[in-house]
C-alpha cells in the first residue's frame, strides 16, 4: 500500500518537475523571441518546415472533415426540416471548435514529431553539444527558429483548414444533396460574426504555441540515444493532444 | 622533464600551463568519478589523457570546456577559473577553443563547406570571399578541399572526423581538444589523424589535449601523458617514461594485458559454488 | 543556392494562402457589416420594459437592418430604460414621428428593434428621441391579459361584447 502511494507521489512530483521545466523553457524562448525574428533566413526555413510541408495533410483532412460534416449535418437537419441551416451550423462548428482542434492535432502529428525528432537527433549525435562548445547557443540557433516557425504557421494552417472544410460542406450539401446555395451562404452570413473568426484564430495561435513548445522541449530534453528520440516523438504527440484539448476547454470557457 | 613523485603528480615548476586542474572532485549520483585530480596542460604541447574505459576522461574534457562544474577544486583555463565565468565570458573563452568529438558531430543538413564555415558565419561578419578562402584553406590542411560540397552522410568515418577537425580549427583556436580521435578508424586513417594532430599543433602553435586509449598511436606523438584509473592520476610523464614505469596498473594498460590490477572477471560469487550449488537446488 | 530559393517561394505561397483564407473567412462568411465603422448617427428611445434586448441587436425597418442597438441604460430619475440606437448615416430620412417597437425574431429568437415610419415631413436628427415606443412583449402579461378578457366575456356581465375593449383607436 505504502509502495503504491509512494509511486503516485513520485510520479506526481516528476510531472510537476516537468511542468516547471516546461514553463522555464517557454520563458526562455519568449525572452529570446524578439531576436529570433531578426534571423529571417532561419525563420523562413522553419515556417516552411512546419507550415508549407503540412499543407497537403491539412488540406486533405480539411476537405474530408467538411464533407463528413455535410453528410452528417444534412442528415440531421433534414429530419427536423432545417436543412437550409447547414451552412450556419457547419461554419460555426468549424470556426470555433473543429477547425482549430483538428488542425492542432494534425499539426502535432506531422510537424510536431518532425521538430521533436530533428532536435532529438541533434542531441543524440552531439550536434547540440558541439554547437555549445563552438560558443553558439543551440537555443537561439536551433530551438528558437523552430518554435517561432510553428507558432506562425499554426494560425495560417487553421484558416486554410476551415476554409477548405466549408467548401467541403458546400460540396456535399449544395452540389450533392441540393440544399439551396443562396440559403446556405446567406444564413451563414447572417449568423457568423467577426468574433467567431477571432475565436478560431486565437485558438489556432494558442494551440500553435503549445504544440510547438512541447515538440521542441521534448526534442531538446530527449535522452541522447536512438530510443530517446523515439520516446520524444511519442511523448510529443500524446502530450500535445491532451494539452490541446484541455486548452480548448479553457479558451472556450473564456471566450464564450 | 617533470619528475614524478610516487603518486604520479608532476611538479609543474618551470612550465607554462594553458590549463590546470587542481584538486578536482566530481561525482555522479553519489559515485565519485574524479577524485582529487591534479593535471597541468603545457602550452604548445600535445598532452594525452589515457586510461581504461569509464574513468571519467570525457568528464575531464567537459570540466575544461565548462560544460560541467566540479564539485570541489579549481579548473583554470588561460588564467581564469572556469566555474566563475558567466555565460558570455564562458562563450568568449570557448571561441578560443576547438573540440573534436568522437563521432564528428557535423550538422547533417548542410554540406561540408557550410559545416566548416559555421563558426565563421555565427561569430564573424567576414565577407563571403574571405570566408571561402579560410574554409578552403582549413579543408586543404586536413586534405579534404576536394570534398567541400559533399554532404556528411556521404563521408566515411575518417573523413567526417577530418572535416570536424577543419571546423575545430577554422577560428584559429589556442587549445584543441580531441575526444577519442582514433576510435574506430582503419590504420591508414589513424595515421592521417596522428599526422594532423602533430602538424597542426606545431604549425599553429596551439596546445592539444588528446583523450584516448589507443596507447600505441598516441605514444608516437604525445609530449606529455597522464594515465587515469579509478578517478585518480596513477602515472604521468613522457611516453618513454610511462613505458618504463614500474607500477603494475600502468604496465597492464600500456601493454594491454588482459588481467592484472584491472581484473578480467567482473566480481561474482565462487564459480564452483554457483554451478554445483544450483544443480543441487534444481 | 537553389534549394533555398524554392523554400522561400514555397513559404511565401503558404503564407499567402493562409492570409487569403483568413480574408475569405472574414469577408465571405460574416455579414457584410464589417464596414459599420462608417458614419452613423444616434437616436434614443425610452422603454418601460426592454425584455431580452441586448446591445448589438439589429435595428430594422421593413425587415432591413439599418443599424444596431448601441447601449441600454436605466434612468433612475425617469424610471425607464434608455436605449441608444446607432443608425447608419445612409438612412437619415426617417420621419420624426416614427415608432420603435421591440420585436422578437421568429417564435423564440433574439429580440430586435423595429421602426415603423410615421407621416411627418421632418426627419430625425442626431440625438433625437423617438417618442412613440412599444415595449417588449412579456409572455406572462399577455397570458394574463388574455385570461382576463376571457373572464369578462362570461355571463356575469350581459353587456354586449363591444364593452370590454374599446376598439383600439389609433393609439398614436
Amino acid at each position: 500500500m505504502r509502495a503504491v502511494v509512494g509511486e503516485v507521489v513520485e510520479s506526481l512530483s516528476a510531472s510537476l518537475e516537468r511542468v516547471g521545466a516546461l514553463a522555464r523553457f517557454l520563458g526562455r524562448l519568449l525572452w529570446l523571441s524578439p531576436g529570433g525574428f531578426l534571423r529571417v533566413r532561419l525563420l523562413v526555413e522553419q515556417v516552411y518546415n512546419a507550415g508549407a510541408r503540412s499543407l497537403v495533410i491539412i488540406m486533405t483532412c480539411g476537405l474530408f472533415v467538411g464533407m463528413v460534416m455535410g453528410l452528417q449535418g444534412y442528415d440531421l437537419l433534414q429530419r427536423i426540416g432545417s436543412e437550409d441551416s447547414l451552412g450556419v451550423g457547419a461554419a460555426l462548428a468549424l470556426l470555433r471548435e473543429l477547425g482549430p482542434v483538428v488542425t492542432a492535432l494534425l499539426f502535432a502529428g506531422r510537424a510536431g514529431t518532425a521538430l521533436a525528432s530533428e532536435i532529438g537527433l541533434m542531441r543524440a549525435t552531439d550536434q547540440l553539444a558541439a554547437m555549445d562548445i563552438m560558443a553558439v547557443d543551440p537555443m537561439k540557433r536551433i530551438v528558437l527558429p523552430r518554435f517561432l516557425g510553428g507558432v506562425l504557421a499554426m494560425p495560417l494552417l487553421t484558416a486554410v483548414f476551415i476554409t477548405i472544410s466549408i467548401f467541403g460542406v458546400q460540396l456535399i450539401g449544395v452540389q450533392f444533396f441540393g440544399v439551396d446555395q443562396g440559403q446556405f451562404w446567406s444564413q451563414m452570413r447572417g449568423a457568423v460574426e467577426l468574433s467567431d473568426i477571432r475565436e478560431g484564430l486565437v485558438k489556432g495561435l494558442v494551440f500553435g504555441i503549445a504544440c510547438s513548445l512541447i515538440a521542441v522541449f521534448e526534442g531538446y530534453n530527449s535522452l541522447p540515444t536512438a530510443e530517446g528520440v523515439g520516446q520524444a516523438t511519442t511523448r510529443t504527440v500524446v502530450i500535445s493532444a491532451v494539452t490541446t484539448l484541455i486548452l480548448d476547454y479553457i479558451l472556450t470557457a473564456l471566450m464564450i | 622533464m617533470p619528475t614524478e613523485p610516487a603518486d604520479g603528480v608532476p611538479s609543474a615548476a618551470g612550465h607554462d600551463h594553458v590549463a590546470d586542474l587542481r584538486g578536482v572532485h566530481y561525482s555522479v549520483d553519489g559515485k565519485p568519478v574524479l577524485i582529487g585530480l591534479d593535471i597541468g596542460i603545457c602550452r604548445g604541447a600535445i598532452t594525452a589523457i589515457m586510461g581504461p574505459s569509464g574513468t571519467g576522461k570525457t568528464t575531464l574534457l567537459r570540466l575544461i570546456t565548462g560544460q560541467v562544474l566540479a564539485d570541489a577544486g579549481e579548473v583554470i583555463v588561460d588564467g581564469r577559473d572556469v566555474a566563475r565565468l558567466g555565460r558570455r565570458d564562458l562563450y568568449a573563452l570557448r571561441r578560443r577553443m576547438g573540440m573534436l568529438f568522437q563521432n564528428g558531430a557535423l550538422m547533417t543538413d548542410i554540406d561540408v563547406f557550410e559545416n566548416v564555415a559555421f563558426p565563421l558565419r555565427e561569430h564573424t561578419r567576414l565577407p563571403e570571399r574571405l570566408v571561402r578562402s579560410i574554409v578552403l584553406t582549413k579543408l586543404h590542411a586536413v586534405g579534404l578541399r576536394g570534398a567541400a560540397r559533399l554532404m556528411p552522410q556521404q563521408l566515411s568515418g575518417g573523413m567526417a572526423r577530418r572535416v570536424a577537425l577543419a571546423r575545430a580549427i577554422v577560428m584559429d583556436p589556442e587549445i584543441l581538444i580531441y575526444d577519442e580521435p582514433f576510435a574506430g578508424l582503419d590504420p591508414i586513417s589513424m595515421g592521417v589523424v596522428m599526422r594532423l594532430i602533430r602538424s597542426l599543433n606545431d604549425a599553429l602553435g596551439i596546445s592539444s589535449i588528446v583523450v584516448t586509449h589507443d596507447v600505441r598511436e598516441i605514444s608516437q606523438i604525445a609530449d606529455q601523458s597522464y594515465i587515469l584509473s579509478g578517478g585518480r592520476v596513477v602515472a604521468s610523464g613522457s611516453p618513454k617514461e610511462l613505458h618504463d614505469h614500474p607500477s603494475p596498473i600502468v604496465k597492464q594498460f600500456m601493454e594491454g594485458q588482459a588481467d592484472g590490477p584491472v581484473p578480467f572477471h567482473y566480481p561474482a560469487p565462487d564459480y564452483r559454488e554457483q554451478l554445483i550449488g544450483e544443480e543441487r537446488r534444481a | 543556392m537553389r534549394p533555398s530559393r524554392a523554400i522561400d517561394i514555397s513559404t511565401g505561397l503558404f503564407v499567402l494562402l493562409g492570409l487569403v483564407s483568413i480574408a475569405f473567412l472574414v469577408t465571405q462568411i460574416t455579414s457584410k457589416e464589417v464596414g459599420f465603422h462608417s458614419d452613423a448617427y444616434r437616436l434614443k428611445a425610452q422603454f418601460e420594459n426592454v425584455g431580452g434586448l441586448k446591445p448589438g441587436a439589429p435595428v430594422t425597418m421593413s425587415g432591413v437592418t439599418i443599424g444596431r442597438v448601441e447601449r441600454i441604460r436605466y434612468d433612475m430619475s425617469l424610471f425607464k430604460a434608455i436605449v441608444t440606437l446607432r443608425i447608419d448615416e445612409e438612412y437619415n430620412q426617417i420621419p420624426n414621428d416614427s415608432d420603435a417597437s421591440i420585436l422578437t425574431s421568429g417564435l423564440l429568437g433574439g429580440q430586435y428593434v423595429g421602426i415603423s415610419p410615421g407621416g411627418s415631413e421632418q426627419v430625425f436628427k442626431n440625438g433625437d428621441r423617438i417618442e412613440f415606443v412599444q415595449d417588449a412583449i412579456v409572455l406572462e402579461s399577455l397570458i394574463s391579459k388574455f385570461l382576463f378578457s376571457q373572464a369578462e366575456k362570461t355571463p356575469a356581465s350581459q353587456a354586449p361584447a363591444a364593452a370590454p375593449a374599446p376598439a383600439p383607436a389609433t393609439q398614436e
